[in-house]
């Protein structure tokens, strides 16, 4: 077994050494002459404005965090996979229970509306004279969020 | 010595070391890819230890999920917070006192432990005897899981809810 994972490590060790001797190599070939244009971020004339670090959506944090439970749902159907021909109906109805608990879960998030896309509020840089870049957001105050995910307490 | 040994030896450093840089980085990003690194390792010492599935488990769900997870709470905290990441060390007597008794009391248990020693056969992979354990002697607990995990996404999906107050 452990062979198997010997392998996997060659595959890593070669990985690697792609990398590496790719860019040792290239290293030597190339010449090297660079300038302000060449180094900026964008070569191609784009010039970037504001900061590459910007504060992201936070639905991407519950997307990530349901992929993480349906992630370890999946993880545990492998070991059923393995002893399913062996168990037959009993691994079925079994494996059904589970995937029924999740489901509901599932459902529950659907009728959330946690799934659907709601339209971000775009804020939209913008240089102003002696202050800099600003981020201004051009969402109206009319514009609330359309869903809040059908929990409003009142 | 035997490539084995040799592999232990060098994941262990790689672990070890790249959890120390996590602790001792000042940038915040630095260290969760320290922690790829050290969580990595972890699953390569499973390998080792012919743990294939558990192995397998750590790396789709520590790697490929908890460090997502982890990478987005930094990209999803205010800009600016990432630049000057402030580590300072308080209650250092406390702190040190407990440190030492813990320290010296793991030290004792592994001096005084005997540590059984004995050749044994390669398994054949371990997820077969995993599943059969899993749906004959701990259905029960397997199912308890479903139910945790039902739990999970309800309470994540409660605590990620916008909560309008009444004006």
């Amino acid at each position: 077994m452990l062979s198997d994972f010997g392998s996997i490590l060659l595959f890593m060790i070669a990985g690697v050494l792609f990398v590496a001797i790719a860019l040792f190599v290239s290293k030597l070939v190339r010449p090297h002459r660079p300038n302000a244009d060449k180094l900026s971020t964008y070569e191609c004339g784009e010039e970037p404005i504001g900061d590459a670090r910007i504060q992201f959506n936070n639905r991407f944090y519950i997307i990530g965090l349901m992929f993480l439970i349906f992630e370890v749902e999946i993880l545990l159907l492998f070991p059923w996979a393995m002893v399913f021909q062996d168990l037959g109906w009993y691994a079925f109805s079994a494996m059904f229970v589970f995937v029924f608990l999740i489901f509901i879960g599932f459902i529950y998030e659907l009728g959330k509306g946690h799934l659907k896309w709601d339209l971000p509020s775009p804020a939209v840089p913008e240089y102003v004279e002696g202050v800099g870049v600003v981020e201004r957001d051009i969402r109206t105050e009319d514009d609330e969020f359309e869903s809040d995910g059908g929990l409003t307490f009142k | 010595m035997e490539l084995t040994t040799l592999l232990f030896y060098f994941f262990s450093l790689l672990t070890i070391g790249s959890a120390i840089f996590m602790v001792f980085s000042k940038n915040i990003v630095h260290a969760a890819f320290a922690l790829m690194f050290t969580l990595l390792g972890v699953a390569a010492l499973y390998v080792l230890l012919f743990a294939d599935f558990i192995a397998a488990t750590q790396i789709l769900v520590y790697v490929g999920g908890i460090l997502i997870l982890i990478l987005f709470g930094v990209m999803l905290t205010t800009k600016g917070f990432t630049d000057n990441l402030k580590t300072l060390t308080t209650n250092l007597r406390p702190v040190s006192v407990v440190m030492t008794l813990v320290a010296a009391g793991m030290i004792y248990v592994l001096l005084t432990t005997t540590w059984p020693v004995a050749e044994i056969a390669e398994p054949e992979g371990t997820i077969t005897g995993l599943g059969t354990l899993l749906l004959k002697e701990y259905i029960l607990p397997f199912q308890v899981t479903g139910v945790l995990l039902l739990v999970a996404i309800i309470g994540a999906l409660l605590m990620a809810t916008k909560v309008k107050h009444q004006q």
